[in-house]
């Protein structure tokens, strides 16, 4: 790419780098609203735009006062401590349930495979909206609705397909001879699982959990119906503040979230780094 | 002959015949496949299949009126409603009694809450009514009531009642579709345009659903175009940039659209800073359609590029060098090599793009103002606020439907089984 092969001819040469401003201009659309909240967030005052003193980079046009909000108000931390818990638990749910459904869809013998994917995986097409209601109704009349139990039974619901088809996708391929060879060889079942087929999902259990963890985070819709004040998310704090009182301590929040988002993102860069490095191949 | 063919069957090593073995063994493992998902299945059944189910069946549920005028429905069944006549003394008897009845369980304005939305009116007449029957002791009650409210002796009022009586309704359906039924012929007719909503509301959620798409694809492509061809080094780090917003909080990046577009934000205080409008020329960017479209089209855009990147991959770069070693135009060797390759994931991106921009509900909530709102934000209301639940569900029902459409359609091109995350 840094060095056009010296054949073309002008108008290939121009539209070479056309294409690439292009290229960059839709980079640019994809992070700066990214971007734009966190300094946004360090407003003196209550607005969502930059300010005079801003744009002069006076230190008065900054403060940290909604980051103070954020971490003081009783709101904003049950809301953070809420999200932490549903999601933890919701996720354990999904991923334990996902991962044993996973092998058993996995088996070559599993009878009307495609009937039961489509089943499990259903909580992804369904508009959450649909969702949201149906539960919400159900939920009221057997009293979980406005529990956490209710909100954590919904969320596990939502992330499991995430679980099934990740987990699936690592046993594609899977050598069935790998579990017939350590059975001959004398292991117990117990001591297959463990040893050969445990090693072999690891990564698609992990990254499952991973997308059922985000879906229960990030969540709102279901959480605006089947969860009350008493299970208010950081989502739904989000949501009910840009409805009600439209203040830059949601920025802070976001700012915190896109940071949070970041070094998970590295995390999981450094991780398949790792295992390429382990297994001897060079990325590709 | 016969011991020829009994040597003739394979025997395992406890003395069935192989056959038999096989097939149990086969069995067995069939039944401990099934045991597997088992547990997955009678949850998702339980929490998830149930209560959806549930809740789509309130949109032909219609057993209020039914259960709280049991009697008034039965005896109206010997009334002809098309005479013209008002129906016998016996109607209203059974009508001022359960009316009675039903004001004690606090229960008589559920049936005109019922009422109300095939016909207007019926809300008020109900609790009206609950306030008048008290009053009245002995018969006839026909004159009675008619006396409480004229409307009593309309045969328009007792035609709908009679009407809107089974168990089963199609009206939250034709609610929907616009679509209204004369109480006096039974004719399914449609509402004037100026009255229909839901259509509109239909049509605009697959306009802007389908405009959200096509731009999704039309900036998606040279995206991921680029991401293919350049060296893995490099396309290593440029995804990050379609990957952060992918796992980036919706509902942070909704937030920062409202700082970017609306009136006194940064995009509008950039345009007056430059120069380009004036202080009294911000642009109106959100809460309108406009908002719901662009939001949309950034918080949607990693689904497009994603399934067309992986797609694009595998397209080996020998096929346009030979393209352009046999004299092809670049344009030409990329319109008839290279775009018919991508297809498949065009077609993958878009679906998905598709099914999931038609049932979305926070961002259009957020930023579409009232002319950006998409059919869920019609449901949530129905659901939350109005309380007309019958008329959430046939809308819910109907929606659920358009996406299974296309879901079928996305699992013919890629498959569920071929379905990957991220």
């Amino acid at each position: 790419m840094s060095s056009l092969p010296s054949y073309l001819s002008l108008p290939e040469r121009i539209w070479h780098y056309v294409f690439l401003g292009i290229c960059a201009a839709i980079l640019f659309f994809l992070i700066f609203p990214l971007l734009v909240i966190a300094p946004l967030s360090f407003n003196a005052v209550p607005f969502f735009t930059f300010t005079k003193e801003m744009l002069a980079f006076d230190p008065a046009g900054y403060s940290l006062k909604w980051y103070e909000e954020f971490f003081t108000s009783l709101n904003w931390q049950g809301a953070v401590r809420n999200s932490i818990i549903i999601a933890f638990f919701a996720t354990i749910i999904s991923t334990s349930l996902g991962t044993l459904a996973a092998l058993g869809l996995s088996r070559p013998d599993m009878p009307y495979r495609t009937l039961f994917m489509s089943l499990l995986i259903s909580p992804m097409i369904v508009p959450l909206i649909i969702s949201a209601a149906g539960m919400f109704f159900f939920y009221s009349r057997i009293g979980l609705q406005g529990t956490h139990l209710g909100v954590i039974l919904a969320h596990a619901v939502l992330g499991t397909p995430f679980v099934v088809i990740t987990v699936t996708a690592t046993l594609t391929g899977f050598d069935n001879n790998l579990i017939r060879a350590s059975q001959s060889l004398g292991a117990t079942p117990t001591t297959t699982f463990f040893k050969v087929i445990v090693p072999l999902i690891t990564p698609g259990v992990i990254s499952g959990a991973l997308f059922a963890f985000v879906t229960s985070f990030d969540e709102v819709v279901v959480v605006l119906f089947v969860g009350s004040y008493k299970q208010r998310t950081i989502p739904w704090q989000m949501f009910s503040g840009i409805r009600e009182q439209i203040s830059p301590t949601i920025l802070s929040a976001a700012t915190l979230l896109i940071l949070i988002t970041i070094a998970l993102l590295t995390t999981l860069e450094l991780l398949r780094r790792r295992t390429e490095r382990l297994r001897g191949v060079s990325p590709s | 002959m016969n011991t020829v063919k009994v040597n003739s069957v394979l025997l395992t090593a406890d003395g069935t015949p192989l056959k038999i073995s096989l097939a149990r063994a086969q069995r067995r493992s069939k039944i401990i496949a099934f045991l597997m998902v088992t547990p997955l299945l009678v949850f998702i059944t339980i929490a998830f299949l149930v209560p959806i189910t549930d809740m789509l069946l309130l949109s032909g549920n219609n057993e209020i009126v039914q259960r709280i005028l049991p009697k008034t429905v039965e005896t109206l069944q010997n009334w002809d409603e098309t005479s013209g006549k008002l129906p016998d003394e016996i109607v209203f008897a059974a009508m001022v009694e359960e009316i009675k009845k039903a004001k004690i369980a606090k229960k008589h304005t559920r049936v005109g809450q019922r009422l109300n939305y095939e016909s207007s009116g019926f809300s008020s007449l109900f609790r009206k009514a609950g306030r008048k029957v008290q009053k009245i002791k002995n018969p006839p009650y026909k004159e009675a009531l008619i006396k409480s409210d004229k409307r009593w002796g309309k045969v328009e009022t007792w035609q709908v009642i009679k009407q809107f009586s089974g168990k089963f309704t199609d009206g939250y359906y034709l609610a929907a579709l616009d679509l209204t039924r004369d109480s006096k012929t039974g004719n399914i007719e449609s509402l004037p345009s100026k009255d229909s909503i839901y259509l509109k509301l239909f049509l605009r959620t697959m306009l802007l659903s389908s405009l959200i798409t096509f731009l999704t694809f039309i900036i998606g492509f040279p995206i991921s175009y680029l991401l293919a061809t350049i060296p893995t080094r490099i396309s290593n780090t440029l995804i990050i940039f379609v990957l952060l917003p992918f796992w980036t909080s919706l509902l942070v990046r909704t937030t920062s659209w409202i700082a970017l577009l609306q009136q006194e934000g940064v995009i509008n205080d950039f345009l007056i800073l430059v120069g380009l409008i004036g202080e009294d020329g911000r642009l109106a960017m959100i809460h309108n359609a406009t908002g719901t479209v662009v939001a949309m089209t950034h918080i949607l855009l990693p689904f497009m590029i994603l399934p067309m990147f992986s797609v694009m991959k595998t397209i080996p770069p020998s096929f346009m060098r030979a393209a352009i070693s046999l004299g092809a135009h670049p344009w030409r060797a990329f319109w008839k090599i290279y775009f018919p390759n991508t297809v498949a994931g065009i077609g993958a991106g878009s679906i998905l793009v598709f099914i999931i921009a038609i049932g979305y509900y926070i961002t259009p909530a957020l930023v579409g103002g009232s002319s950006g709102t998409f059919i869920s934000n019609r449901i949530a209301y129905h659901i939350s606020q109005s309380l007309n639940w019958g008329l959430g569900a046939a809308l819910g029902v109907i929606l659920l439907g358009i996406v299974l459409a296309f879901f079928v359609l996305y699992d013919r091109i890629v498959g569920i089984d071929n379905m990957k995350l991220g």
